[in-house]
């Protein structure tokens, strides 16, 4: 039995490499994306998928690194004026679009015209602009009407929406509408005709793309391409993803659900890491134009009995893929701090919510939590924390449905029985979350990201926080929304998290970044 | 028989219009909205307004249905509204997968299961009876996913012989081809070999007690010969119907499948769709599965004549 077993292995072995002895030519890195890539556009939408696509496709004119510096990538020269409300960009020689085309000013400013009409951090760089003149074909000048001291880190957004730059041609497109035509400049080219929406995913190396000289440090520094091909194979199912890196159909799963990370450390060939070094946060998001959440006693109540290590437990699994973050910004990174976040980091004190709740004047309302089963992220955290207001007394319920219905219902203003909704969670990533630029901080009213919270003095905290120069102003405006953000309570971040990525140790050179690079990555 | 089988095409028109405006109607009042999903999570109420506006979403129902019936008398199916792409080109994508895997374990269910239902029959009341019975009974329950899971384990892992998961089109060679869907075929297959092999089975019994089955016995013809010859061929109408209802079921029960094994087939596309609200493919698609099963029924209507010549139409 064993030697027709073996026979037949080999038989099936030699078949296999027959048939793909063709392909064995080129180094192909096979790679299971997090999701699956639907939209091309990284302009018209904020999927982290899509950001992920555009860093292979497209270039950026900055691009931060790990010291949270924006440093030049298409940009050789750059200065800015005594007054600074002028800055001039010269780009790098050899810059060519995919289709030959070299990049010009012109499409630099009509892909940042583009960025900047939906990009929330682009929108408030718009907002100090007074206009982009083009003085040749590789220098341009950006004016500005008032000083905009982010003016850098914004060109260098690292995530979503990247100000990436395409065709002049490409990004005269609407900005609400998606682009037809996938042509950048960046390291790899995307390869139309082998795309198979929600499977699989081609990109082949930019042979004509310069690198710069510097080491690889985040999005900065030099995109070297040591692969000739690289294959996305959207896997949806965690265990067939495991099954395949461990069979070693592909060579790197980007992230891992926790529950699958002690099967894949156990094979030899497989590493598992944290690669990601300032992993994501979850959030609490609350309705303020409806009851019970429009009264600030409500949402300080459940500042005192949250438990944050519920949800990093409920999220990531195990404490080593995650931890408490009491900050509104990402933990770890320049702004963030514990000032005013006593009543979320202090002793869980269920007596001090209970004496808020009846300040507040709850009157028994129904609590509606929406959420989606097909995100594990978003549906542990509601689970927790239906249980934790339960715990309180208050009348709540659970309403799970789907990610694609949970957003259109965030949409609605009206009160629960009307089809509203009191509570919803999501998460973001570490890049995102990183200053008071921050979506969920914002705090206009209906023109604020979904529950519209209305604090004015967030606002003018964040105004004066977006006009600071130096890294100490800057820091002690952030404090100081933070500040108000623990008393108004806008959001509450509820754990901070990584989902490790797992490769086979055949491939070197992964960048360690808060969002995946392939590029610098080598296959043996 | 041919003004039958024109009268039943026409039929098919009148049905696939009509699941046209269920399934037009169903979405059209389905919570979900596609530029809340292409807008992402960070987008601004007024931002998912700009973006309904751009794809007409605002447009009033019967503008909207009127647009996609005019396209679709021309040939349009529409565009996919996430990926840009002609929902025709994104169902070409994906036919040739599902209907590999559909045929390959249409193949493996009947090759296996229709001899066993007639070994089962003839050997009625014996341990080989109880065994295939009790196979069915197992085969039946088992859920799809798990066998799959089993499956991977010990052929694609411990022995190495079978890929994971994935697709190679035809045109890549036959191996390639066959070695990524003979496992997704014994999964899917399974639950069907057993429905199949049970009918087969029951139907057998029935046409063993009939008297010209006595009679061909008591005049000396093998029994192989009384099997196959006689009995099979009077049994075949309530199997021929159930491998036709199986095709449909197929399709359906293809999605878990094509999910376990990553297949880019029409399944996984309908689930993708679903979740996106992407309109245009979730209303291509099911048209595409309406046509189809009027189209199974219609040829299982026409085979009952090759087993029994009494039919006429």
């Amino acid at each position: 039995m064993k030697d027709v077993c073996a026979l037949l292995r080999a038989v099936t072995l030699a078949l296999v490499f027959a048939a793909s002895s063709a392909a064995a030519q080129e180094k192909v890195l096979k790679f299971i994306p997090q999701a699956d890539l639907r939209i091309l556009d990284p302009i018209t939408t904020t999927a982290y998928i899509t950001r992920n696509h555009g860093y292979m496709v497209y270039d950026t004119l900055f691009a931060t690194d790990a010291k949270f510096q924006a440093q030049p990538q298409m940009v050789d020269k750059w200065d800015i004026s005594k007054d600074r409300l002028t800055y001039t960009f010269t780009l790098r020689d050899g810059l060519k679009f995919h289709d030959g085309q070299p990049v010009r000013s012109a499409d630099c400013i009509a892909s940042l015209e583009r960025w900047t009409k939906r990009d929330a951090l682009g929108q408030k760089l718009a907002q100090s602009t007074e206009s982009w003149i083009a003085v040749n074909d590789k220098t341009f000048k950006l004016k500005l009407k008032k000083p905009f001291p982010l003016t850098l880190d914004a060109l260098g957004k690292l995530s979503a929406n990247v100000p990436f730059i395409m065709p002049e041609r490409v990004a005269k497109t609407d900005a609400f509408q998606n682009i037809t035509e996938t042509i950048g400049s960046g390291p790899f080219r995307f390869v139309k005709d082998e795309w198979v929406p929600g499977s699989k995913v081609v990109y082949a190396k930019n042979n004509d793309y310069v690198p710069r000289k510097e080491a690889p440090s985040w999005a900065a520094g030099g995109k070297v391409v040591k692969v000739d091909r690289v294959e996305w194979t959207y896997i949806p199912d965690s265990a067939t993803a495991a099954a395949a890196l461990n069979a070693g159909e592909a060579d790197w799963w980007e992230q891992l659900p926790p529950d699958l990370i002690p099967l894949l450390r156990k094979n030899k060939e497989v590493r598992v890491e944290n690669i990601d070094p300032l992993g994501s946060l979850g959030i609490i998001r609350f309705n303020f134009l409806q009851p019970p959440f429009n009264n600030q006693k409500m949402r300080e109540a459940l500042l005192y009995v949250l438990d944050q290590k519920d949800y990093v437990l409920g999220i990531a699994g195990d404490e080593k893929n995650g931890h408490t973050c009491y900050s509104f910004y990402t933990c770890g990174t320049p702004l963030s701090s514990e000032i005013g976040a006593e009543p979320l980091k202090g002793k869980r004190d269920f007596d001090k919510a209970r004496k808020l709740i009846q300040e507040s004047g709850y009157k028994g309302e129904k609590i509606v939590i929406i959420s989606a089963t097909d995100q594990p992220i978003v549906h542990s955290q509601s689970l927790i924390t239906a249980e934790l207001l339960r715990k309180l007394g208050l009348n709540v319920e659970l309403q799970a449905g789907d990610w694609g219905t949970l957003i259109t219902r965030r949409t609605s203003k009206e009160p629960v029985d009307k089809g509203g909704w009191s509570i919803f969670h999501t998460w973001f990533v570490g890049p995102d979350m990183l200053s008071p630029a921050n979506v969920p901080m914002v705090n206009l009213g209906e023109k604020s990201w979904f529950g519209w919270p209305a604090d004015p003095k967030i606002e003018d905290l964040r105004q004066v926080w977006f006009s600071t120069t130096d890294a100490l102003a800057s820091k002690k405006a952030s404090d100081a929304v933070q500040v108000e953000a623990f008393r108004f309570v806008p959001y509450i971040t509820t754990a901070q998290f990584i989902l490790p990525t797992a490769y086979r140790t055949n491939l070197s050179g992964v960048i360690v970044a808060p969002v995946t690079f392939l590029w610098n990555v080598d296959k043996k | 028989m041919i003004v039958y089988i024109l009268r039943r095409l026409g039929a098919t028109l009148i049905v696939m219009a009509v699941v046209a405006l269920f399934v037009f109607s169903l979405l059209f009042l389905t919570p979900g909205d596609p530029a809340a999903v292409i807008a992402g999570d960070v987008a601004t109420a007024d931002d998912i307004q700009r973006i309904r506006e751009k794809l007409g979403l605002n447009e009033p129902f019967l503008v909207q249905f009127g647009g996609w019936v005019w396209r679709l008398l021309h040939g349009d199916l529409g565009t996919s509204i996430f990926t840009n792409l002609p929902v025709t080109k994104l169902i070409g994508q994906r036919v040739q997968p599902t209907v590999s895997l559909t045929l390959l374990t249409l193949v493996f269910a009947v090759l296996v299961a229709v001899p066993l239902g007639v070994i089962a029959a003839a050997k009625v009341g014996t341990w080989t009876d109880r065994l295939v019975m009790g196979f069915s009974v197992f085969a039946f329950s088992v859920p799809v996913f798990v066998l799959a899971y089993l499956l991977i384990s010990l052929f694609s892992i411990h022995l190495e012989w079978l890929p994971v998961q994935g697709y190679r089109p035809l045109a890549d060679g036959p191996w390639p081809w066959l070695s990524h869907l003979i496992l997704p075929s014994i999964a899917l297959g399974t639950v069907y070999m057993a429905l199949i092999a049970r009918i087969t089975r029951a139907a057998m019994l029935d046409v063993l007690a009939q008297d010209y089955i006595r009679t061909a016995n008591a005049k000396g013809l093998a029994p192989r010969a009384v099997l196959t010859g006689h009995a099979l061929k009077n049994a075949g109408v309530p199997i021929i119907t159930v491998i036709g209802i199986g095709v449909a079921l197929l399709i359906s029960g293809a999605i878990v499948t094509e999910t376990v094994f990553a297949i880019p087939g029409i399944g996984r596309l309908t689930v993708d769709a679903i979740l996106r609200r992407d309109y245009p493919v979730i209303q291509g698609v099911i048209l595409l599965f309406s046509g189809i099963y009027v189209l199974i029924n219609l040829a299982v209507d026409l085979s009952y004549r090759l087993f029994d010549p009494r039919i006429h139409y």
